[in-house]
């Protein structure tokens, strides 16, 4: 048996996968938590409630209308956006002249609201979401029987995180967004309608949570509590990243995804400390984050 | 001069920082093709005159009218798309994007502005640096470049607030070159000036600003007969 550091390559890249599982969803809920703060300045605690709806929109229009999990890794996000779209135009707008913190309390407020509404109608026990066909099975690649539906995850999440990228950072677009992150009224006297980049970002930011919802949703439970186990997690990533690091949340979100499935391998008892013993290191060398800029 | 069509108006505008009450009434006429410079010592309203025309600052009362439109009733994104360019004090330069990203960043609001290749020509430092990020310019290149970002886009109306303050004398006079360019093509421009003498070479008309508000306007030919005065206001 081929053994790494002592350890079986089939325990060692069996761990490196599903941290590469982790990471991608990682990436792409810090990704979107990442442009929100960026963009809007508001720690948007209810990322995690938003991804519990996209697996929900998945699942129920799976089960109420028979939209099957291609149409809804469409439809998921375009309607946890749209919902995004009418908390930014009604609510959270009227925070932003405020301190920071009323914009965590208010997203923090709703996040619980939302979770405890799916509760109320759903219960606290997570429901399955079956793996589209083409999708099932797995491969054995010699050294480890790879899931299909698992290196779809990866590879989609990639797809999403780089096509994000290049949107933010390739496009006139995306200027418009980086130069309003630094000055939005001078964008304003441009002739930008500021108002509703806000507005757009926070869907975005939303609707990339719901698609991470709806890819997770035949890897684990559909569950009102997924989100809340995951977003404090990822909040960990964004800090390691930098807050409103497009790049720096992207990068972050595997290599601590991989790190925490690594360390389940070498040190198990720490796997679930490590991500966040790392965040206060970094915070204590570079407090700005990885890529974050240093005011 | 005189007999052109007003192109900005402004009557009786006040405007307030939260409860501090900053202008009291300033009044004052830009016609199409005039460059009008605002004198006035440091804390008189001049920027917040500039500010409160565009609509940065909102709290504010009185009439704006600019071209046609009634700015008092504009959202600020709209202001732009009457032909309205402002070119801020501390230049608005953004780190995050690169000369070239810089200057393509605001939208085209008439086919009437320069092309990019005018914009070369006239701007050549921009071109050599056009995939630098925009803060590593000096501070002339950012001049220059706030400046070019409005050519580009085809406004009727230019507002520079302070644009050769902390420069060089050698970039002063090469920004003073480029208004000149731009007057012959032209361009209305209202500046808002400390340095006397580079705006005496500049204007057609000045306005004088005291305690928030215009306490004289007067055309450049005046300016011999009014130098005492000018003096004893500013310290020229």
């Amino acid at each position: 048996m081929i053994m790494i550091f002592g350890i079986p390559i089939q325990a060692f890249l069996g761990q490196l996968l599903i941290g590469l599982i982790n990471g991608s969803f990682y990436a792409m809920l810090s990704l979107g938590l990442a442009i929100i703060f960026g963009m809007l300045r508001v720690i948007n605690f209810a990322h995690g409630a938003q991804y519990m709806m996209g697996a929900f929109a998945g699942m129920l229009l799976l089960t109420w209308l028979g939209v099957n999990y291609w149409f809804a890794l469409i439809f998921a996000p375009v309607i946890v956006g749209l919902t995004g779209i009418v908390v930014e135009r009604f609510a959270l707008r009227r925070l932003y002249n405020l301190d920071h913190l009323y914009g965590l309390l208010f997203t923090f407020g709703l996040a619980l609201v939302v979770e405890g509404t799916f509760r109320y109608f759903y219960g606290s026990s997570g429901q399955p979401y079956a793996t589209p066909e083409i999708l099932s099975g797995g491969v054995n690649l010699g050294f480890m029987y790879l899931p299909i539906y698992r290196g779809w995850v990866v590879v989609a999440s990639l797809i999403v995180c780089i096509g994000t990228w290049v949107l933010i950072e390739k496009t006139r677009l995306g200027a418009y967004l980086r130069a309003a992150t630094e000055n939005p009224i001078l964008v304003q006297s441009f002739g930008i309608n500021v108002p509703l980049l806000l507005t757009l970002t926070y869907g975005l930011g939303a609707g990339l949570a719901a698609l991470a919802g709806i890819m997770a949703a035949p890897i684990y439970q559909v569950s009102p509590l997924m989100g809340s186990n995951l977003i404090i997690v990822v909040f960990a990533i964004v800090v390691v990243g930098g807050m409103g690091s497009i790049l720096g949340a992207i990068i972050t979100g595997y290599a601590l995804g991989i790190l925490e499935g690594l360390t389940k391998v070498f040190y198990p008892e720490a796997s679930n400390i490590v991500i966040f013993v790392i965040m206060a290191l970094v915070l204590l060398v570079r407090p700005a984050g990885l890529f974050g800029r240093e005011a | 001069m005189s007999d052109r069509e007003i192109l900005l108006s402004v009557r009786d505008l006040n405007a307030w920082y939260d409860e501090s009450h900053v202008l009291h009434g300033v009044n004052l006429n830009v016609r199409r093709g005039e460059t009008v410079t605002i004198l006035g010592r440091n804390g008189v309203g001049k920027t917040t005159t500039l500010r409160s025309i565009v609509g940065i600052l909102r709290k504010r009362t009185g009439e704006i009218e600019f071209n046609g439109h009634d700015l008092m009733r504009l959202p600020l994104h709209k202001t732009a798309k009457t032909g309205l360019g402002f070119v801020p004090e501390e230049r608005g330069i953004f780190a995050s994007l690169s000369v070239e990203e810089n200057l393509m960043l605001p939208p085209k609001i008439s086919d009437s502005g320069m092309s990019i290749e005018e914009i070369y020509d006239l701007f050549p430092n921009l071109y050599e640096r056009k995939t630098s990020s925009g803060t590593k310019l000096s501070g002339g290149e950012q001049q220059m470049l706030a400046m070019a970002r409005m050519l580009r886009i085809g406004v009727d109306m230019l507002l520079l607030d302070e644009p050769t303050e902390g420069l060089a004398p050698v970039i002063v006079q090469r920004i003073g070159e480029v208004l000149q360019t731009l007057k012959q093509r032209g361009m209305t421009i209202l500046l808002i000036e400390q340095n006397f003498r580079f705006a005496s070479k500049i204007a057609d008309r000045f306005y004088l600003m005291e305690h928030g508000l215009v306490s004289a306007g007067f055309d450049a030919d005046e300016l011999p007969a009014r130098m005492d005065m000018l003096h004893e206001v500013l310290g020229v």
